[in-house]
């Protein structure tokens, strides 16, 4: 597998394209839109957190083919969690994300969002991979 | 499709073997990325440097490096030499006056001390009631200065709007720049399409009205030869590292008379005759916009650009930009799926944007990189510009005197496979 492909992993082509909780939700309890201004993409993340669980997750917004399957994963893997685990997710993902490819996401714990390994090694993508997680990280600071 | 040709020089056009030679003198130019030779298509952002402009701000900095206009040493006075030198050839290629240019750190510097200036306390002073006349293709660069002046003074920003291709619509040109306009601003050439705006109308117009106008002219300086004075703008501003120079040196050209009445942006050392605790008198322009010790080695790093350019013949440059537009827009026209941004037939630098239809910029810029490929992508500090186009973002290659036609053919080629790449088959 060259670099370029670990990179765009076929998952990650496949939630780009099909995302999954690309949803608005009926009820969220907050939410947060945030905006990469180099590039201009945007994703507006809500969440619905009732008595500290995740019960769900809807995002809306355009972009790179990191930015959107990165939302889908977050919200593939994230929903029905208790908010202390998805903060803890959170601050592992980021961790991993800024590692320049040194720290891996543990496949146990993260499963398909593994895939998004392969954009740590690339400096100028890591703010694509992290915006939605950052949505998450305002919504869940409201 | 207006083209130019080479009358002026008794030089043959750029062919491969001519740009061959130049490319010897770009060290920069024999990097390997990701694997490959480095074909760099990201010279509209900032262009690559020759050796002459690298020895020469070194030479200076080894052998005569000093503070300009003060001190009586021997350095200090080569130094004022070559730094006034450099005004006087910046001048020359661009038709002006030597008195006529001051030196900033870039065109964005050059905008706002302007911008500031009329908002200062002068006969140029705006006011409420007033209005600042932009278009809608403007980089964010001449923009948002014009924002904020009007913020400043209560007076009204209005646009001169593009159709459906970016092309400025000028039909209404007499609605938008009224006897209320006080200054139109306007690029020569858009960093988005490539495209050489029809200056001409706008600026008789605006003068008409007694309104001063402001030419962006960063995307013209290093492609096509620029006579200010022909032009009859009032203003320009272009930015050194565009145009084979160091960053961190720019130029704003201002009329004789209009500089002498414009009052100092940036205020402090070098700008004043007279000091009292209460009081300055100022400097006659340009010193008078040239506050703090100055950026001499890339003022003299920006003088042997321009001589390089010279020794080219901009004539040749622009006859070479003209051919890589039509490379580039023949070859992007082939490619399924890709859209290119701009007006067909319009006069053109070697630039070009484009969308690829199911692929995000972002990520045709990634697989490009892949192959050593180096592209501009995203909005281009040009917002409004891709708003009305119905785009977010945009992949854009702009060439350089050291750009070959093989080059080109690369991207293409390579270009041609990232739709299949990223499984957009429709």
């Amino acid at each position: 597998m060259s670099e370029l492909d670990g990179l765009y992993q076929q998952l990650i082509l496949d939630h780009s394209r099909a995302p999954h909780g690309k949803v608005t939700l009926e009820s969220p309890t907050a939410s947060s839109h945030q905006v990469n201004p180099t590039c201009g993409d945007e994703v507006t993340l809500s969440i619905e957190n009732r008595d500290g669980t995740l019960v769900a997750i809807g995002w809306e917004g355009h972009g790179c083919t990191i930015s959107q399957a990165s939302a889908s994963l977050l919200a593939q893997l994230l929903e029905g969690m208790p908010v202390a685990d998805a903060q803890g997710y959170l601050a592992d993902f980021r961790t991993a994300m800024r590692s320049r490819g040194e720290i891996m996401l543990d496949e146990d714990r993260f499963g398909d969002a593994i895939a998004l390994n392969g954009v740590s090694r690339y400096v100028a993508r890591v703010k694509c991979a992290m915006l939605p997680w950052v949505a998450l990280e305002h919504s869940l600071d409201q | 499709m207006v083209h130019w040709s080479v009358t002026n020089s008794a030089l043959p056009p750029l062919d491969d073997t001519a740009i061959a030679a130049i490319r010897e003198d770009f060290p920069i130019l024999r990097t390997r990325v990701n694997g490959h030779p480095l074909v760099y298509l990201d010279s509209g952002a900032t262009s690559q440097k020759p050796n002459a402009v690298l020895d020469a701000e070194r030479e200076f900095t080894v052998t005569r490096n000093s503070a300009v206009h003060r001190g009586a040493h021997t350095l200090a006075a080569l130094a004022t030499e070559e730094f006034e030198d450099a005004r006087e050839t910046v001048a020359r290629f661009v038709g002006v006056g030597s008195d006529e240019i001051v030196w900033t750190s870039n065109a964005t510097e050059g905008i706002n001390l302007v911008a500031y200036g009329l908002s200062n306390d002068s006969s140029l002073r705006l006011r409420e009631g007033d209005e600042i006349v932009v278009t809608e293709l403007e980089h964010h660069a001449n923009l948002i200065p014009w924002q904020q002046l009007a913020l400043r003074t209560g007076a009204t920003l209005r646009f001169i709007p593009v159709d459906d291709e970016g092309a400025l619509q000028l039909e209404n040109l007499d609605a938008i720049i009224t006897d209320r306009a006080k200054i139109v601003a306007v690029s020569h050439v858009s960093n988005v399409l490539g495209v050489v705006n029809p200056i001409a109308p706008i600026v008789a117009r605006a003068h008409a009205v007694g309104a001063l106008v402001m030419l962006d002219a960063c995307q013209s300086a290093p492609h096509l030869p620029l006579d200010l004075r022909a032009l009859d703008v009032d203003f320009a501003v272009f930015s050194g590292h565009k145009m084979l120079a160091p960053t961190g040196i720019g130029v704003l050209y201002g009329r004789r008379a209009l500089l002498k009445e414009l009052p100092p942006f940036l205020t402090g050392g070098s700008m004043i005759t007279t000091v009292t605790m209460d009081a300055a008198a100022f400097l006659p322009p340009p010193q008078r916009f040239e506050a703090g010790t100055q950026r001499v080695s890339q003022v003299v790093a920006l003088a042997a650009a321009v001589r390089y350019l010279e020794s080219i013949g901009m004539d040749r440059v622009a006859e070479h930009g003209s051919r890589m537009s039509a490379q580039l827009l023949g070859g992007l026209a082939s490619i399924p799926g890709v859209r290119v941004l701009g007006a067909k037939g319009a006069q053109r630098v070697g630039l070009a944007s484009f969308a690829v239809e199911g692929v995000h910029a972002h990520d045709v810029g990634q697989f490009l990189d892949d192959r050593g490929i180096a592209i501009r992508v995203g909005h281009h500090c040009a917002q409004p510009l891709h708003r009305r186009l119905g785009l977010t973002s945009t992949a854009r290659a702009s060439g350089s005197v050291y750009t070959t036609s093989a080059e080109i053919d690369l991207f293409l080629d390579a270009l041609a496979g990232v739709r299949p790449y990223f499984g957009v088959t429709a």
